[in-house]
């Protein structure tokens, strides 16, 4: 396929592969964190752990939306949709991640809760337009990719006078969630990021400056193919070499420094900083995420109807913190693969196929019992 | 002299009607249903006996019987409809158990207020496809839902084939060192219809692969290849079912990426949803494995077959306690095959 052939070319990932291993300093380790669930995704479905050599080890982040989304988030949308019977909508595997009392949007759509699953805020829109008679909560979940498709569905149902529709927003900052990680007393076990490809199209790579400013980490943009991740692999080892943190671009295709400003300024017109948003993994973090701004308060589900944000602790045993703050390993958790699986997910790196214990879990497991 | 016809019924409105409580009621609307629109499509000697069940005459060989419940939406789709895909798929379930299907069942549930019309068009699909595979629908029964409580039809059919001696088929027949042939590309029934739901449209269509692979499966048998495992990767697709066999045989399996043909549009579509086509589901492939030794005389029978033109060797099985399928992807590296978690579900950024 034109595209994307070219992007999954065996014979140059070789060439990448071999260049890695001759030049990657074999007294050295080389700690990589590819932040988004899609780089985790890109690596552990073409294997290219094992194109790597073993001093160059990927440690999977937090960028998997579904990921982060705490317990609480989850509840106040399966209450909305139980108790005040609203058409809930989302994004597709939204719907697996846990909640409270055994439930999932899917477990509750089962006991009778009107859940639906889009591919589009668009679709929301719809539902709203067909059901007048019903209130639809659309849970908009996602760093800043996702985030201006909300942007317009809220600014379309303010033109259209759409009352019956809202938003349970969910969106969150990846530069806040890169600083939470960072800025972990000690340090962090991570010598450089593989930076986000869509969320990059969208912010440019600039805001990723004071990583390699302030943190002395080299990011490197790249996209989701797999030789965009080889490529960006090659790219920090070099950076690694050379002593150097910068923020490089491999994703020049797709991302300029300064991103998609016509989004930037549609998502800062209906949105603003939420002064802390709990992420499931790395706790509070101050100015990560978003809401609506007053001028849309009547979009915001959680000004509409009742449903209060009650904080839920994990389940104890859960490694999931500590997984996506790159300080274990998905395997080194107790319950990974016993208790929690991705058919019965306990933690939220198992529930979408992004997360870091349910990619190692369904492409990668083989290696332990090797 | 008196006009009155005193068997007289007037005829099905099948351009207008629609299906109402009454035919399912077992009256005169049921009795009326049955004749004009089912019997006459699938007229066969043994459906003309008008009794209960189907009295079939004495079969040579062990019998095989499987059912399939049919409910997919939408229920016409590109490269066919949900009746030629209920004859498809139970014909498809007795023939990868080595049999030679003979007779099928149908069994319809029918939502009220289905156009008798689409009805029709189904039911005569179905008639066309029994009719092409030589396997006749011998009984069937219908009832009808209230409205809401359907999805416009649903039809479950069971076949009955028989095994003729020698042949022993299983999916946990599969041994380390043994080959893997899959015969045609993947995805193209379960992207033909979410496609088709999502309103998603290509320059080339994705046409469903439903067909009926008896034809194939008998060619395969007659070759004398000592065939072990034979199945159709229908839903959950070709990982799911390779994973069945392995755990049913008790090994592992690892695959080659580069051997598995996916059409382009499909591959697109795929991407376009995220999904992987491995999961996506197909109605007229087949999965064989056999000896290693006999792999090569296996693909070439295939080939020769208009149903498995592009049929390839895509790996082979292991020893491996785990039962792990893996696969050594375009890129060289290895992953696992896993079995599909739930549904498969597109990602998000």
């Amino acid at each position: 396929m034109k595209y994307v052939d070219e992007f999954r070319n065996g014979e140059l990932a070789k060439n990448i592969s071999a260049n890695i291993t001759r030049e990657a300093n074999p007294k050295r380790t080389f700690r990589l964190m590819e932040f988004c669930g899609g780089h985790t995704h890109a690596i552990s479905r073409y294997g290219l752990a094992d194109l790597l050599p073993p001093n160059v080890r990927m440690i999977h982040g937090p960028g998997c939306p579904v990921c982060v989304l705490p317990i609480g988030r989850v509840d106040q949308a399966i209450r909305l949709a139980r108790e005040q019977g609203v058409i809930l909508c989302t994004y597709a595997d939204t719907v697996r991640v846990p909640a409270s009392n055994n439930l999932s949007l899917m477990r509750a759509k089962a006991s009778g809760a009107d859940v639906r699953m889009i591919y589009s805020t668009q679709d929301a829109l719809k539902i709203a337009r067909d059901n007048p008679d019903r209130e639809v909560v659309f849970l908009a979940i996602g760093f800043e990719t996702t985030t201006p498709p909300t942007a317009v569905a809220v600014k379309q149902a303010a033109a259209e006078g759409l009352k019956n529709f809202s938003i349970l927003c969910d969106h969150v900052l990846t530069p806040a969630a890169m600083h939470a990680i960072l800025a972990v007393e000690g340090g962090v076990a991570i010598d450089g990021f593989v930076g986000p490809a869509h969320v990059s199209t969208v912010i440019g790579s600039k805001p990723y400056e004071p990583f390699a400013d302030d943190y002395n980490k080299p990011v490197v943009i790249a996209g989701f193919e797999p030789l965009d991740v080889m490529q960006a692999i090659l790219m920090l080892v070099r950076q690694i070499n050379d002593g150097r943190a910068a923020v490089e671009n491999e994703f020049i295709r797709a991302v300029t420094r300064e991103g998609n400003v016509k989004a930037q300024e549609l998502v800062a017109e209906v949105f603003e900083l939420r002064e802390t948003f709990e992420w499931r993994g790395l706790g509070s973090v101050p100015n990560s995420a978003l809401k609506l701004r007053p001028p849309y308060a009547a979009f915001d589900a959680e000004l509409k109807f009742a449903v209060d944000y009650v904080a839920v602790q994990d389940n104890k045993a859960c490694e999931c913190a500590a997984i996506l703050r790159g300080q274990k390993r998905p395997q080194e958790c107790k319950i990974f693969g016993t208790v929690c699986t991705p058919e019965n997910p306990i933690g939220s790196c198992m529930v979408s196929s992004e997360g870091a214990c349910a990619a190692h879990y369904s492409y990668g497991r083989f290696r332990e019992s090797a | 002299m008196s006009t009155v016809k005193p068997n007289y019924a007037r005829a099905l409105d099948i351009k207008h009607g629609r299906v109402d409580m009454s035919h399912g009621s077992g009256g005169r609307a049921m009795a009326q249903l049955i004749t004009e629109l089912f019997a006459s499509a699938f007229n066969n000697e043994y459906l003309a006996q008008g009794n209960d069940g189907a009295l079939l005459p004495q079969a040579a060989g062990r019998l095989v019987m499987a059912t399939d419940s049919h409910v997919v939406s939408p229920l016409f789709f590109a490269g066919g409809d949900i009746g030629c895909l209920s004859v498809h798929g139970t014909i498809n379930d007795v023939a990868v158990m080595g049999a030679k299907p003979l007779y099928l069942s149908a069994s319809f549930i029918l939502e009220e207020g289905y156009p008798l019309a689409d009805l029709k068009r189904i039911v005569e699909s179905m008639a066309k496809a029994s009719r092409e595979a030589g396997v006749p629908i011998v009984t069937g029964d219908t009832k009808v839902v209230e409205q809401g409580k359907g999805d416009g039809v649903f039809i479950t059919t069971t076949g009955v084939g028989v095994v003729r001696d020698g042949i022993n088929l299983s999916g946990d027949l599969a041994q380390p060192g043994d080959k893997i042939l899959l015969s045609g590309t993947i995805g193209d029934h379960g992207m033909a219809i979410l496609s088709q739901r999502e309103g998603l449209t290509f320059s080339a269509p994705i046409v469903s692969d439903t067909a009926a692979l008896h034809g194939l499966v008998a060619a395969m048998l007659d070759s004398g290849v000592k065939l072990r495992v034979l199945r159709d990767p229908t839903r959950g697709g070709l990982a799911t079912t390779l994973n069945e066999i392995a755990k049913q045989s008790g090994v592992g399996m690892m695959l080659q990426e580069s051997a598995i043909a996916v059409n382009q549009p499909v591959e697109a579509a795929c991407e376009f949803l995220g999904l992987d086509p491995l999961y996506v589901a197909n109605e007229g492939k087949l999965i064989a494995i056999c000896a290693s030794e006999d792999a090569q005389r296996l693909l070439a029978v295939m080939r020769a077959h208009p149903l498995a033109g592009a049929a390839s060797i895509i790996g082979e099985v292991l020893e491996d306690s785990h039962g792990f399928v893996q696969m050594t992807t375009k890129l060289g590296g290895r992953r696992v095959v896993d079995w599909l978690a739930g549904e498969q579900l597109p990602r998000i950024c």
